[in-house]
């Protein structure tokens, strides 16, 4: 695992090393980060939205979407039989053709990770876990640090951890930046391997494109695998331009130290041409590299119906209908 | 000063009316109609597929809100659309003289006759039920009852030939349907959208929900086969599909809608022959309607 070893907190030689050393130094790295152009993000963000995707590429895109989603039930009338249904989902989504790809994961809470875990075995695909007192994130440190030790205990491949926006937007980054190690620390299990950390946000509540880019360089520095934009539970969820300038954080950071994050929008993504914006900025900002679910995530429920009606569209050359895909 | 300059006339941009909006086509075309001798009136939206799809998308929306209506509400909302008309009806006059090359009076008597037949279809709304349905006499100590429900989404290929098709044809396709709870998305006829672009413009204005009536103008052998294939759509009423062979074929229309199990209406034998005048009777009210049986054991 050398690249967990490299994403550690102050990964070495990339000048890196001591930002974290107190919260001055911390403050001082995070307001030096460049503003954030807003009127340039957006009119950026809206550009890359006109793309015209269609025929092969459209085929492409849409399997490629299919394959990157966190298939997500995070509902307090969450039962073992409605968690059992989404992995049978998630393991043959058009049961109609059986060449649709799978889901990359299936997200959940931490109490139905054992589940969910049972209904996918034999397959590859992950079980992610929310953690750390989602959505609010509004616990004592040792309780979060809990939740999430349970979630990995009872097999979660991922931990999808909110960070305390309370503290980061009073300014208190190093409890952040100790928050995040810590969970970090406690993804790991016995055998020596760790759950993948995703980072949440709540770009809804960090007010300011400046805190988002700050978040993010945040997260990074303390080791996150994935950042996230929303838990999907407040108003405002993944917006274009937010993703888009998590996508240049990430870029940046992998040129300042050599080390790969994901990147995942979750929330009030609902349908195939929202994924394709998406998809296109992925490729216009980062590349291939990361168009694979290895780094980048939808978490989404709804936008899987629409991608698999796209689908049918495809191949039948007729408009299909909600009749036709599973009612979730 | 002595020099007047003349006024310009300010030219209306028709558009399409979907989910209770006026977007213009996704294509961003247009396309020139004309009238009966040929002279250029407007420039219609060039309707595509994905316009169409669109449409599919907002009266499957529409479903649950105007199903759920109860008839006497319906109709009320049916007879408000009658009373816009009354007040447009020297437009809608204007719009089907030049559409059908009729003389004012003949047009007017049309458009008059349109504005009857929705008040019509509005009284219909809470009396279907009692010729659809009904007690059924059964062996047992059971109600036995049947209630008609309305099948969904209906395409509607609209009027395109016969005496008063533009208007007063395309009132007595669409009002049936929606007066039994359906919603509806209507190829308008090719050659003469206007009268039913401007009807969207009326339907806006009343109190019919958004996406219970969408109307889409361009190319039928576009339109029609979308509507035929299209796996959301429940019902095809076939009135105006003229073509005699291709995909906007009423044959082949036919045959696509089979493969989803659509509900078909067959358009006459003869179109241009036919006179929308002639009273309706309840044929196409009747056509869009699922039964639903219910048995409920009896009080003692």
């Amino acid at each position: 695992m050398s690249t967990l070893a490299a994403n550690a907190p102050g990964a070495a030689g990339s000048g890196l090393a001591d930002v974290a050393a107190s919260e001055a130094s911390l403050r001082r790295f995070l307001h030096g980060l460049p503003g954030v152009d807003q009127v340039g993000l957006e009119a950026r963000a809206a550009t890359l939205g006109t793309r015209s995707i269609k025929t092969t590429a459209k085929a492409y895109a849409i399997d490629l979407a299919i394959s990157m989603i966190d298939l997500t039930t995070l509902e307090g009338a969450d039962t073992v039989g409605k968690v059992r249904a989404l992995c049978a989902k998630g393991r043959t989504p058009d049961p109609s053709d059986p060449g649709t790809p799978r889901v990359a994961a299936i997200c959940v809470y931490p109490d139905m990770v054992a589940t969910a875990k049972d209904a996918l075995r034999g397959t590859a695909i992950q079980v992610a876990s929310v953690a750390t007192a989602f959505p609010a994130g509004r616990a004592a440190l040792p309780v979060k640090l809990a939740d999430t030790a349970d979630a990995v205990a009872a097999g979660a491949d991922e931990i999808d951890m909110v960070i305390d926006r309370g503290a980061f937007l009073s300014g208190r980054y190093l409890d952040v930046f100790n928050e995040i190690v810590a969970v970090k620390e406690a993804c790991r299990r016995p055998d020596g391997t760790a759950a993948h950390l995703k980072v949440i946000f709540e770009t809804g509540e960090l007010q300011t494109y400046d805190n988002v880019r700050r978040a993010s360089w945040l997260a990074m520095l303390a080791g996150a695998d994935f950042i996230k934009t929303s838990t999907g539970k407040v108003a405002v969820n993944a917006t274009p331009p937010v993703t888009l300038l998590m996508l240049e954080a990430v870029r940046d950071f992998k040129a300042q130290t050599g080390v790969q994050v994901g990147v995942k929008p979750a929330g009030g993504i609902r349908t195939t041409k929202d994924a394709m914006k998406y998809l296109v900025m992925v490729n216009e900002t980062l590349g291939d590299d990361w168009l694979t679910p290895h780094w980048f995530r939808f978490g989404a429920s709804s936008l899987l119906n629409d991608l698999l009606m796209q689908r049918q569209k495809l191949t039948t050359g007729r408009y299909s209908g909600p009749d036709y895909v599973t009612v979730d | 000063m002595s020099d007047v300059i003349a006024r310009l006339e300010v030219l209306k941009t028709y558009k399409l009316y979907v989910g209770g909006k006026f977007p213009r086509s996704e294509s961003g075309r247009v396309y020139e109609v004309t009238d009966s001798k040929g002279q250029w009136l407007a420039n219609a939206p060039l309707g595509t597929r994905k316009d169409t799809r669109d449409a599919v998308l907002a009266a499957r929306a529409a479903v649950k809100g105007w199903a759920g209506t109860t008839a006497y509400n319906r109709g009320q909302v049916l007879y408000r659309v009658a009373e816009m008309l009354q007040g447009r009806r020297e437009q809608f006059t204007a719009e089907v003289a030049t559409a059908e090359g009729l003389s004012a009076k003949k047009a007017a008597a049309l458009v008059d006759a349109a504005i009857d037949r929705w008040v019509w279809y509005a009284g219909w709304t809470d009396k279907v039920a009692q010729i659809a349905g009904g007690a059924n006499p059964v062996a047992g100590p059971y109600f036995n009852l049947s209630t008609p429900e309305p099948t969904g989404v209906v395409g509607v290929v609209a009027p395109q030939r016969g005496t008063g098709f533009s208007f007063l044809g395309l009132v007595s396709v669409i009002a049936p349907a929606i007066a039994t709870g359906n919603t509806v998305v209507v190829a308008a006829a090719a050659d003469a959208p206007l009268p039913a672009l401007s009807l969207g413009e009326v339907l806006a204005t009343s109190d019919v929900p958004g996406g219970v009536v969408n109307i889409i103008s361009g190319r039928t052998a576009d339109i029609a086969p979308t509507l035929a294939s299209h796996q959301d759509i429940n019902a095809l009423d076939l009135a105006g599909a003229i073509a005699v062979e291709g995909p906007g074929a009423a044959a082949a229309l036919e045959a696509s809608a089979a493969d989803t199990l659509k509900r078909v209406l067959r358009p006459a034998e003869d179109q241009s022959a036919l006179d929308w005048t002639d009273a309706p009777g309840t044929e196409r009210l009747l056509s869009f309607l699922e039964t639903k049986t219910v048995w409920h054991p009896m009080g003692i």
